[in-house]
C-alpha cells in the first residue's frame, strides 16, 4: 500500500531509527514529567516535518493538559473563581494541578483537594473563608452527582408513634453533604452563585452550617439552624435520634429537635427509617 | 425506558448526521424533539452515580440513538488498561445500549495520574503490539466490537517506522476493531505534519469505517512559521474539512457522521444547521453514486 500511494513511512510518520532504543514506557514516562514541568525542555526525538524538534508543538500538549484541567476547576469553583478574580484563580489552580494531577480519568470527580490545597496556598490566606466557601462548592459538585433516592412524604413519617421516635434511626439522601462553617459561606455563596449581583456581606456576622442535599432534579443550598449539623452528621453515623440530640445540644444550646426534623422534612433529605428491631413497624 | 430501547431504530446506527450531546441543549432537545440522527456522548462525563445527567440521556436515549465516545481508557498507554474503568464502560453499555462504542488511537495515563488529552504515540511494532493487546481486551471486556478513532497531531516521534494509516490498517487487521474516522483530525494532522490529506484518505481502510467526526480547529503556527492547526472543536467545520468529508463519502457512501462542538457551544440551531448541511452532503453524493454505478468503480 505504502508503494501505490506514494506515502512512506518518512512522509507520514517520521524517519526510521534502526536501533529503536526508545521503549514506549521510557517514551511515555518521560512525555508525562515534561508536560508536567514547564521548564522542562520536551524530550528529544519529537519533531515536525522538517526533522527538527519544535518547543511549540510539544507546548500544545502541555498547554492541553493544563489548561483543560484549569477549566475543569473553573467550572466546579465558579464562586471561589469570582471572590479571587480570573487572574489569580488561574494562576491557583495551575499550581494545584501541577500539584496534584487527576488521579482518574473522570474529570467530574477531579477537584477534590483543591479546598484543602487553598487552605495552604498562603496568597489566599487574606480570604480566610474562601477554603470553607470552596468546600461548599465541592459539596454542590458531589451531591449533583450522587446516587438518587426517593425522599419521604411528610405523610409516611406521620404514621411513627411519638413514642417511637427517640429510638428511630434515619436514612438520609445520598446527595447530603453537610458544610460547617466560621464564616457565613451560604451568605456569600448566594451573593455571587450564577448572574447574582455580589451584593455586601459582613464577613462578621458569625458561622453558617450548610446542607447541601439534591433530592430530585435541582442541587439545593440552604443555612441549618443551631446544632443541626451535628444532629445531622450523628444521625448519617447512624444513631438513633435520642444520641443524634444529644450531639446537637452539645454543638448549641440553642439546638432545638423539632426545628431540626421539620427543616429536614421540608428539605426532602429522609429517605427512610429504622425502629428498634423488637417493635419494628417496619422499615421503610 | 428499556422496551423503548429494544427498538430496532434506536439500537442500530443510522447513516445520518449526529451532534455531540451538551448539557446546554438538554433541555431545547426534550421540548422540540428535533429531527436528528444520533447523540454521542462521552462516557465520562457520565461515570457520576446519579443527578441531571444521568436523568437527560436516560429521556433523550429514549427517543434517539445513541453513540457512547471514550476519551479516558488511555487505549495507547504502555501500562495495562483500568480495569474499574473498563467495568465503568460496561455498566454504561449495558444502561444505555448505544450503536456504537469508539475510544481513541492515544493514550493519557502514566505512573503519576491522568494527563487530561489525547497524546500522540510512535508507530513501531512495540507500539502496534501494546494497541492491538488493549484493543483486544476492550473488546473482550465490553463483549463488543469497538471503533477507533484516527488521531490529531502536532508533532511526529523520530523512531516511528510505520505511517499512520498503515499502522491503523495494521491495528484493523489484527484486532478486528471498526474505525471511526476523524476528518477534522485527517485535516489537522497532515497540515501539521506536512502530509497529502488525499493520499491519506486513499491509504486509509476505508472500508472499516463505520462512523465520521467532523468538528472545527484553530490555526496557529510553529515557530518556524509552518501552519499548526490545534484540534479545538470550538467552532463550524473548516470548507477544507467539508471536502475532504465528501471524498470519503463518495468513496463509501453515507455513514453515521457526527458534529464534535465541545468549546464555546454555540446555540441548538447552528448545532442542528451544521448537522443538517452533513446530511444533505451524503444525500447529495448518494444520489450521484445512484445514478451512476459506475462512477463508483472508477476510484
Amino acid at each position: 500500500m505504502i508503494g501505490s500511494t506514494g506515502i512512506t513511512a518518512s512522509t507520514l510518520g517520521g524517519p526510521r531509527q534502526a536501533d529503536g532504543t526508545c521503549g514506549l514506557a521510557t517514551r511515555q514516562a518521560d512525555f508525562a514529567r515534561a508536560i508536567l514541568d514547564p521548564v522542562k525542555p520536551p524530550p528529544a526525538g519529537l519533531i515536525g516535518p522538517d526533522g527538527h524538534p519544535s518547543e511549540k508543538r510539544f507546548a500544545v500538549y502541555r498547554n492541553n493538559v493544563v489548561v483543560g484541567l484549569i477549566e475543569t476547576l473553573k467550572a466546579a469553583y465558579p464562586v471561589v473563581r469570582r471572590l479571587v478574580g480570573e487572574e489569580f484563580f488561574s494562576a491557583m489552580a495551575r499550581l494545584y494541578v501541577v500539584a496534584e494531577p487527576p488521579a482518574s480519568p473522570i474529570m467530574l470527580d477531579y477537584g477534590a483537594g483543591f479546598p484543602a490545597f487553598i487552605t495552604r496556598f498562603e496568597p489566599a490566606a487574606v480570604l480566610a473563608y474562601l477554603p470553607d466557601v470552596g468546600r461548599l462548592e465541592r459539596a454542590w459538585v458531589e451531591a449533583y452527582h450522587a446516587a438518587e433516592a426517593s425522599p419521604l412524604s411528610p405523610a409516611a413519617l406521620g404514621h411513627v408513634p411519638p413514642g417511637d421516635v427517640p429510638t428511630m434511626r434515619l436514612t438520609l439522601h445520598p446527595s447530603v453533604r453537610i458544610v460547617r462553617s466560621a464564616f457565613p459561606i451560604v451568605s456569600i455563596w448566594q451573593a455571587n452563585v450564577g448572574g447574582n449581583d455580589a451584593g455586601t456581606v459582613d464577613i462578621d456576622a458569625g458561622g453558617e452550617d450548610a446542607l447541601v442535599a439534591r433530592p430530585e432534579a435541582e442541587v439545593e443550598i440552604r443555612c441549618l439552624p443551631a446544632g443541626a449539623a451535628a444532629f445531622m452528621e450523628a444521625l448519617r453515623a447512624g444513631s438513633p435520634i435520642v444520641d443524634a440530640m444529644k450531639k446537637g445540644l452539645f454543638a448549641s444550646p440553642r439546638f432545638d429537635l423539632a426545628t431540626a426534623l421539620r427543616g429536614m422534612i421540608e428539605a426532602n433529605v429522609i429517605v427512610g427509617y429504622d425502629l428498634p428491631p423488637v417493635r419494628s413497624m417496619g422499615a421503610a | 425506558m428499556p422496551e423503548a430501547i429494544s427498538e430496532p431504530h434506536l439500537t442500530t446506527m443510522p447513516k445520518r448526521a449526529g451532534v455531540g450531546l451538551k448539557a446546554e441543549h438538554y433541555r431545547t432537545i426534550l421540548e422540540t424533539s428535533p429531527d436528528i440522527g444520533f447523540f454521542e456522548v462521552h462516557a465520562e462525563n457520565y461515570m457520576g452515580t446519579g443527578g441531571p445527567p444521568h436523568r437527560y440521556l436516560s429521556a433523550i436515549r429514549e427517543r434517539y440513538p445513541l453513540s457512547l465516545h471514550g476519551v479516558g481508557l488511555s487505549i495507547g498507554a504502555d501500562r495495562p488498561l483500568d480495569r474499574d474503568h473498563l467495568g465503568r464502560l460496561r455498566q454504561l453499555i449495558d444502561r444505555y445500549s448505544p450503536a456504537l462504542f469508539s475510544e481513541h488511537l492515544a493514550w493519557s495515563s502514566h505512573e503519576a495520574g491522568f494527563l487530561n488529552d489525547l497524546l500522540p504515540l510512535p508507530y513501531t511494532d512495540e507500539t502496534l503490539a501494546r494497541v492491538v493487546e488493549h484493543v483486544d481486551q476492550v473488546q473482550e471486556a465490553l463483549g463488543r466490537r469497538m471503533l477507533l478513532e484516527n488521531p490529531s497531531t502536532y508533532l511526529a516521534f523520530a523512531e516511528s517506522t510505520w505511517s499512520e494509516t498503515d499502522f491503523i490498517a495494521e491495528i484493523v487487521r489484527r484486532s478486528g476493531c471498526g474505525l471511526l474516522l476523524d476528518v477534522n483530525n485527517v485535516h489537522v494532522a497532515c497540515t501539521n505534519q506536512d502530509w497529502d490529506p488525499i493520499a491519506y484518505l486513499d491509504a486509509y481502510p476505508l472500508s472499516h469505517v463505520q462512523e465520521i467526526h467532523l468538528a472545527g480547529f484553530a490555526p496557529d503556527a510553529d515557530e518556524a512559521g509552518r501552519p499548526l492547526l490545534i484540534d479545538a472543536h470550538d467552532r463550524p467545520v473548516d470548507e477544507t474539512v467539508w471536502g475532504l468529508f465528501a471524498h470519503a463519502i463518495e468513496r463509501i457512501g453515507p455513514v453515521p457522521t457526527l458534529i464534535e462542538w465541545d468549546a464555546n457551544v454555540p446555540d441548538w440551531p447552528v448545532l442542528k444547521t451544521e448537522a443538517e448541511r452533513a446530511e444533505l452532503l451524503m444525500a447529495d453524493i448518494d444520489g450521484v453514486r445512484r445514478r451512476a454505478p459506475a462512477l463508483n468503480h472508477a476510484h
